[in-house]
């Protein structure tokens, strides 16, 4: 009962959907005010439907109900409670449904709230999300139904992949999702301004906040998906350059660009057309993630299921949506009229250099991930790695790095190096210094040793855009940016120390033995058998020192699943401010040994402590707009009012 | 150097300093893109045409029966990979996948040694039904041989 009520909702919303459509496009044809009226509601009950099949979604696998289809296949009585509730979306139709209900909530939020751009705006707006969500929901509803019955329902059910039991999977998932679906507004906002042809501050101003709210999420997301990989994986790795993580790192290089542009077309009225470019862009990118891994064109723990309708469906809804908004943009590009000037030597100038280095980067990941689909086209089957990416991005990387210690400091429109040069000086000296002390401690590579010269650099530069400014005046979005690009600055360190200096030993070792690595001693102090709710385990008692302090006992663990039957390595990890001990329980060797891979890893943590501080740099400035924002319209309210009841 | 140019200029500039970025970013990625990508070998393709010592490619193939042997240290394995038609030695330090038997097929990333062995810095295995490597899937699925002579064709 509960699935039909979900399947019933959802195809309301779809038709809500629909009618949102319609009521756009003919209320923007003249004397067509009648159907405008229901755009704003249809896409706010759009939202209240999707929302309730997604929890009818959830009750099904909370009451493990076996004679959804979905369920059967994705869930068991067996599991616990909180791996049951993510199980609703750790799965393909579940995700997608999550992905509809995640863009008819933004949809139905722009309705309810944006009352500042021109009516006219707006309605085209809500009809390209409708447009969208259309394709979507159709996808679900005809190639991945989630509510699908199964008669004869099974005893019991198939379970869910063992990677995927994780705690960070009830989190990271619909975090990266509000990210993906969130730049749909973006998307969205860039069709209806093309079609009315209202490119203006006034709708960057409009459009940064939504931004700037997904690509928080998929920050963050991007941020714990690494730290999941990290952790979970067992190979000691933080970022693989698997297909599915380009995925996810494309959208936040596109939306990255983005919040920089719309900032320079909301202050300046400059980068018209590119800013909608981008708009369309990073949803664009969204889309293709989500075709790369859903299609199943890429095995990963990502793809969950192969099926080339769906691949076709996801490659035709890709053709109708990025073909048509560039298409679109082709076509009206020209009619946006130029935007004002600026010297090289300023402000713009800095954020153009910044916005070409991170399409480039863009490009160049987009070029390596679908290079080995294009070569299998012709039969040639080729990886492409961290060899490739690594270097080839670090070169757009680095001189965009270089720029960002100088660009917040510029005025804008024109501007001056010797006003700046002090400034200048300042960060290039913490720079040499972070690149010298690298040099003094020796046997670093390139690429390591340019990023902690980066990294100190960034240190200093982020904060100097405050030198000479009251910090109790400061707008909240300048807090924001100098905290994000820091946070730039800490995450490169970790990367850099990371690869530099983290030391790794694989040893065979008896109970009673003890083995070095880095500071570290570690005893194995015993393996025995444990049991969990759906598992078994063996696993390792180790006890580790740091300098000879007193030990701390760690327990990595080796675990077998039996629904589905798989086995895992569960590593543990010992976190210290300036680094992590990460150890993993391999197999038993001869001679009563056992595997045991044990890495020091120093500082390697700063990458996510950096990933957060990105995040929340963006958080800040969200809130420091989304505040001004409310206090301009209180204020113009109480005008509005005053005037009235001058006139009356 | 920005005074030399009048604003209409400093946008052409602007422009074609972006395109010559992008277009390099472009061309330095096809190149990358030729030299960098790690090509998959099976042991006939390295007996007819063998990669550079220390190039990263990947191979697969079968584990052959009776090759699987541990060193002393406990964690470093040599066997041997085949596929019907030629023989690769492979080591590797590490830990090894779950499904990693002798008879079972498995790609191995690392690079071909002076001396004709294959130094794997990488095993890639079956983890369940969901996430197999590309290439380790055809060959549970079209019956490991066939699938390995027909990468041979």
């Amino acid at each position: 009962m509960i699935a039909e009520l979900g399947l019933a909702a959802l195809w309301l919303a779809a038709a809500l959907a629909a009618l949102q459509l319609f009521g756009g496009v003919l209320g923007l044809r003249p004397r067509g005010e009648a159907l405008a009226a229901v755009v704003r509601p249809a896409a706010v009950v759009q939202a209240v439907l999707c929302a309730l099949a997604f929890a009818a979604l959830i009750a099904v696998f909370a009451r493990t109900d076996l004679s959804v289809a979905l369920v059967a296949k994705n869930s068991h009585s067996e599991k616990p409670l909180i791996f049951k509730l993510a199980g609703a979306w750790g799965n393909h139709e579940g995700s997608m449904l999550m992905w509809v209900m995640i863009m008819a909530a933004a949809g139905g939020l722009i309705a309810l709230v944006e009352r500042r751009l021109p009516e006219r705006t707006m309605l085209a707006t809500l009809a390209a999300q409708a447009f969208v969500s259309l394709g979507f929901y159709a996808f679900l509803l005809i190639s991945s139904n989630p509510f699908a019955r199964l008669d004869p329902a099974p005893l019991e059910g198939a379970g869910l992949n063992p990677l995927l039991q994780d705690l960070g999977l009830a989190f990271h998932p619909p975090t990266l999702y509000c990210g993906y679906v969130g730049l749909s507004i973006a998307f969205s906002f860039a069709v209806g301004a093309l079609l009315t042809r209202q490119v203006t501050p006034e709708f960057a101003k409009v459009m940064r906040p939504w931004v700037l709210g997904a690509w928080i999420f998929l920050t963050l997301g991007i941020t714990a998906g690494s730290y999941w990989a990290y952790y979970e994986l067992g190979w000691g790795g933080w970022w693989f350059w698997d297909p599915v993580e380009n995925a996810s790192l494309m959208p936040w290089l596109a939306a990255t660009a983005l919040l920089h542009s719309a900032s320079v077309l909301a202050a300046r009225d400059a980068l018209r057309a590119w800013t909608i470019m981008l708009g369309v862009v990073a949803f664009s990118m969204s889309m293709i993630g989500t075709f790369l891994v859903r299609s199943g064109i890429l095995t990963s723990v990502h793809a969950f299921a192969v099926d080339p309708t769906r691949g076709t469906f996801i490659l035709a809804l890709l053709a109708i949506y990025i073909g048509g908004a560039l298409l679109l943009f082709a076509v009206r590009a020209g009619s946006v009229a130029e935007g004002e000037r600026f010297s090289i030597m300023s402000r713009e100038g800095a954020l153009v250099v910044n916005n070409v280095a991170l399409s480039a980067i863009l490009g160049i990941v987009l070029l390596g991930t679908l290079y080995p689909l294009l070569t299998e086209a012709f039969g040639v089957r080729v990886s492409v790695g961290p060899p490739y990416f690594n270097p080839v991005s670090a070169m757009f990387f680095a001189p965009m790095l270089l720029v960002l210690a100088v660009g917040p400091l510029l005025r804008w429109r024109r501007d001056r190096f010797d006003r700046v040069q002090a400034s200048v000086v300042a960060a290039a000296v913490a720079g040499m210094a972070a690149l010298t002390a690298a040099l003094l401690i020796g046997g670093i590579k390139l690429l390591p040793m340019i990023g902690m010269g980066l990294a100190g650099m960034l240190a200093v530069a982020s904060f100097l855009p405050l030198k000479g400014r009251s910090l109790r005046r400061l707008p909240l979005p300048v807090w924001g940016m100098c905290i994000a690009h820091f946070g730039m600055g800490v995450a490169l360190f970790g990367v850099a120390a990371d690869s530099a200096f983290t030391q790794e030993r694989l040893v065979a070792a008896r109970v009673g033995d003890t083995a070095r690595v880095g500071p570290w001693t570690i005893r194995l102090a015993s393996v025995s058998p444990v049991a969990g709710p759906n598992w078994t385990a063996l696993q390792a008692q180790l006890q580790a020192s740091y300098n000879g302090h007193a030990p701390h006992q760690i327990e990595p663990q080796a675990r077998t699943f039996w629904t589905p039957p798989q086995s895992t390595s569960e590593s543990a990890l010992l976190t210290r401010w300036n680094g992590q001990l990460y150890a993993v329980i391999g197999g038993e060797a001869e001679g009563d040994r056992w595997q045991l891979r044990l890495w020091w890893k120093p500082f390697v943590t700063w990458i996510w402590y950096g990933g957060g501080l990105i995040g929340f740099g963006g958080l800040l400035s969200l809130v420091g707009r989304v505040s001004g924002d409310l206090k301009r319209r209180s204020v113009r309210r109480r005008h509005a009012e005053r005037r009235a009841e001058a006139t009356a | 150097m920005t005074g030399a140019f009048k604003p209409k200029h400093q946008r052409l500039v602007l422009v074609v300093i972006a395109l010559a970025a992008l277009i390099a970013a472009a061309l330095l990625a096809m190149w990358a893109l030729r030299n960098q990508a790690s090509y998959f070998y099976v042991p006939s393709d390295i007996a007819a045409r063998p990669p550079a010592a220390g190039r990263a490619v990947r191979l697969g193939g079968m584990i052959e029966n009776g090759s699987l042997k541990t060193r002393p240290d406990g964690v470093t394995i040599d066997f041997v990979v085949e596929d019907g038609k030629a023989r690769v030695p492979v080591s590797f330090t590490g830990i090894v996948p779950d499904l990693f038997t002798e008879g079972s097929g498995v790609v191995a990333e690392g690079s071909m040694q002076r001396d004709g062995r294959f130094l794997a810095t990488n095993l890639l295995a079956k983890h369940d039904e969901n996430y197999v490597p590309r290439e380790l899937k055809d060959m549970t699925e079209a019956q490991k041989r066939q699938t390995v002579a027909e990468a041979t064709r």
